[in-house]
Order: structure tokens, then C-alpha cells, then sequence
């Protein structure tokens, strides 16, 4: 395996889709939740000990050889407003698009077989690490960096942030993320070793669920989600 | 990176000239350029000049509203199943250019939901000079800018100006109100463009959309054969 594949999946840039979502910061600017660099902090801290370690917990299941199919399953039970499973999907389809064409696999096609219109985005980010011959760890890293990543760089856009100042945070949110992705790899251990699927977390952030679900009715926003 | 036609599933090569059953695909022309400069009512013009002699749809990508898409459906310039909304995330010329994956999810759809097709139109945001549709999702693009946003853009050049497939300068009839000089338009306009084609039209007046369908179906009939 090479790590610097790593870099390649991890890369803002890389065209998955993912630059037109927010991961709900937009919700909370309007809201008035998100104004300066330190309330973003505190959200992405929120996202990250919730939908970023659930999501990296799948993303290392997928990634260890656990059937994505069931994966799939498990994330929509984890994902009660419609709004966000819809964005998982499409994200996930968007993600199948670049996996396939960059690191193909028969795994890979099986699943966009399974899922013609996208499975949740943090199974296809585990397996696309499968095929581009990373480790579980890598995937959670991936998944987790994400969950903080997007609302970082979408609240650049939104507030007129500092880019030192975004940047900063994640800087500082990094021993969390290290304790994220272990904990993920941990929980996709249980479940590849004692085959329970309920050893993934399912740590939910209903305030994220209920403003995702609001977002979706705006008639005027600048991100799908 | 190429995954041969014989591959089963959706399709993983954006700039394939085949779908995963084997038929050609339609011809997808992007339309690009500066806000207001009148893309979705050329998009509009020509769904009217086009539609009783093609099958075709469009996607229109907003920067933060449905406004283009619901203009035209509004309009009636096609049903609406063949009408698709992309949501860009605060950056118009990411979608089209370096992350394309959601417009290739909506034109692969309009194929498969109302095809075939003929002709997609693939309307842009408005956006900046440097605006320009990548080749994995476009086969062929217009730049479309207008005698009042100045008349020196044709001068100052820049990709969209000076690559396009073709270039249109819209608004004509506003010219001698705004005091912009059309001769200089078009020469500057052929300095920077060489060989490529420009068209000056006004869509108030009798001509209308007429030469830009007209390269449209130039462009149609080479695709074909």
C-alpha cells in the first residue's frame, strides 16, 4: 500500500462533491449559533465526537471487509432526518464517481451495483480506502477530518472568517481526532470480530438532524446541506 | 485512468462518449459567463428554437436560489421532468470545472429519466472571466457576455473570452445606450479568438437565438457522425 494515497483521498480538492455542503454550519450562522472562530470550535467539537465518529466508524468497518450492504443499513438507522440521509447519498454517489475512476475495484462496482443513486457517503469512503489499498485507521482519519473539515471551509465562505483562524481550529481539534479515529477503528473491530453491528456508535447530534432538515425547505441558501 | 464500454454499472468515465448500455450519449453544450449577461434567456431562446426538432433538457446550476431552473419552467421553454437544478455551494466554477460530479449525476439522470436525448444544455452559474466548463462534463462550450457589462471585456481576454467554443456578445439592441462601440467588440473579440466563431445577437429582435441554434446544430450534426 502506499499512505500518500491518503493525501490524494483526503484532499479538499478532491472532486467528490463535498465543496457545495456545509455539514449544517449554514443552518447554525443563520441561526446565529456560528458568528466567530470560536463558536466554530464548539461546532465542529459537536460534529466531531457525533457524525464524525459515527461516520468514521463506518468508514473503518467498510474498509476492514464488513459487508457494505449491512453497513449501509446501519448508517440510515443513525441518520433519522430524510434531508441528511438524502445528502449522505448523493454524496456517496458522487464519491463512488471519483473512486471508480481513480482507485477501481470489483468491490467498489459491486456496491454503485447495489446502490445505482449512492450509499451513505462513509461506507463508500471505506471501501474507496480498501481499494486504494489503505488501512481502517486511514479511512477513520478521513471520515473523521471531513466531519470538521467542510463546516471549517463553508464557514469561510458564510462569515467572512479569518482563513488563519478556521485553519486553527482544526489545527487544535487535532488530538481529538486522533482519539475519534481510535475509538472508530476500535468499535469496527468489534464488529468485524464478534459480527454485531450494533458495536458501531451511534452518537447523534439531534440539533444537527432538525436543522438539516430545516435548511433542506430554504428557498435561498448558498450550500445543499 | 480508462474502465472499458463492456464495464457493467453507472458509468465511471465522465468524458465517455457512450452509456453503460452502449448507445451514444447526447451532446452536452455548457453555456458559461458574467451574471446578467443573459445565459438563461439564451438557454430559454434556444429550448424554443430547438425543442420541435430535438429531444433535450437542461441543467441550470444557481449559485444559492432555484431562480434559472424555476424561469424556466415558469417560461414552459420545456416540461419539467427535463429541467435539473444543480445546487453549486458558493462556487459556481468549482461545479463545472473542478469538481463536476454533481452535474454528471444530473445529466446521466435526465438521460436515464426522460432520454433519449439529443442535446443537454448545461447552464453555469454567473460567474467570472475565468469561468470556464471542464472537458469531463462538457463536449463543447458558449460564452455568453453582453454589450453593457463594458465593452472592453472582449479585449481584456481571459479563458472564457478567448476559448470558448463560441463566444456570444448579447444585448446588441442596448448598445448605443451604453455607449459601447460593437465594431470593437467584434475586432477585439477576433484578436483574442483567432479561428473560433463569435456571434453578436439581441434576443428582442427578429434574428433572436437564430445563429447561436444554428452552431448548436452544426455542432449536433458532427457529434452524430
Amino acid at each position: 500500500m502506499s499512505r500518500a494515497a491518503l493525501l490524494v483521498l483526503a484532499d479538499g480538492r478532491f472532486p467528490a462533491g463535498g465543496h457545495a455542503h456545509s455539514g449544517g454550519v449554514e443552518a447554525a450562522v443563520r441561526a446565529g449559533r456560528v458568528t466567530a472562530a470560536a463558536d466554530l470550535a464548539e461546532f465542529c467539537r459537536g460534529r466531531l465526537h457525533t457524525t464524525g465518529l459515527v461516520s468514521a466508524a463506518l468508514a473503518a468497518a467498510a474498509a476492514l471487509g464488513t459487508d457494505p450492504v449491512a453497513l449501509d443499513a446501519a448508517a440510515d438507522a443513525r441518520t433519522p432526518a430524510p434531508a441528511l440521509r438524502t445528502a449522505a447519498r448523493r454524496l456517496g454517489r458522487q464519491l463512488m464517481r471519483a473512486a471508480r475512476a481513480t482507485w477501481p475495484s470489483p468491490e467498489l462496482d459491486a456496491l454503485a451495483r447495489a446502490f445505482p443513486k449512492g450509499a451513505h457517503q462513509p461506507v463508500v469512503l471505506g471501501l474507496t480506502a480498501r481499494s486504494a489499498g489503505l488501512e481502517p485507521q486511514d479511512a477513520a482519519y478521513c471520515a473523521a477530518y471531513e466531519s470538521v473539515g467542510g463546516p471549517a471551509t463553508a464557514a469561510v465562505r458564510l462569515l467572512g472568517l479569518d482563513p488563519f483562524d478556521a485553519t486553527g481550529v482544526l489545527a487544535r481539534l487535532a488530538p481529538e481526532l486522533d482519539r475519534v479515529a481510535d475509538r472508530a477503528v476500535e468499535a469496527a473491530r468489534e464488529v468485524r470480530d464478534e459480527g454485531r453491528l450494533d458495536a458501531l456508535p451511534a452518537a447523534s447530534a439531534p440539533l444537527l438532524e432538525l436543522t438539516a432538515q430545516a435548511h433542506a425547505g430554504w428557498p435561498v441558501r448558498l450550500f445543499a446541506s | 485512468m480508462h474502465l472499458d464500454h463492456t464495464h457493467s454499472g453507472p458509468a465511471a468515465v465522465s468524458a465517455d462518449a457512450h452509456r453503460p448500455d452502449g448507445t451514444r450519449r447526447a451532446l452536452r453544450v455548457g453555456l458559461g459567463g458574467p451574471v446578467g449577461s443573459g445565459k438563461t434567456a439564451t438557454v430559454a431562446a434556444l429550448c424554443r428554437a430547438l425543442r420541435d426538432e430535438l429531444s433535450l433538457a437542461v441543467v441550470t446550476n444557481d449559485i444559492y436560489t432555484r431562480e434559472d431552473a424555476e424561469f424556466l419552467l415558469r417560461e414552459a421553454v420545456l416540461p419539467p421532468e427535463r429541467i435539473a437544478a444543480v445546487e453549486t455551494g458558493a462556487c459556481p466554477h468549482t461545479a463545472i470545472r473542478d469538481d463536476i460530479s454533481a452535474n454528471l449525476e444530473a445529466v446521466e439522470d435526465l438521460e436515464d429519466e426522460v432520454g433519449p436525448l439529443d442535446l443537454i444544455l448545461v447552464e453555469s452559474g454567473g460567474d467570472n472571466l475565468t469561468a470556464t466548463f471542464s472537458k469531463g462534463l462538457v463536449d463543447a462550450q458558449i460564452f455568453v457576455i453582453d454589450v453593457a457589462g463594458g465593452d472592453d471585456i472582449p479585449r481584456k481576454g481571459g479563458p472564457g473570452v478567448a476559448t470558448a467554443d463560441l463566444l456570444v456578445v448579447n444585448k446588441t439592441d442596448l448598445a448605443p445606450y451604453v455607449g459601447s462601440d460593437l465594431a470593437r467588440m467584434a475586432a477585439d473579440a477576433e484578436a483574442q479568438r483567432g479561428e473560433l466563431p463569435v456571434v453578436l445577437q439581441s434576443l428582442r429582435q427578429e434574428a433572436g437565438v437564430r445563429d447561436v441554434a444554428d452552431w448548436v446544430r452544426g455542432r449536433l450534426a458532427a457529434w452524430a457522425a
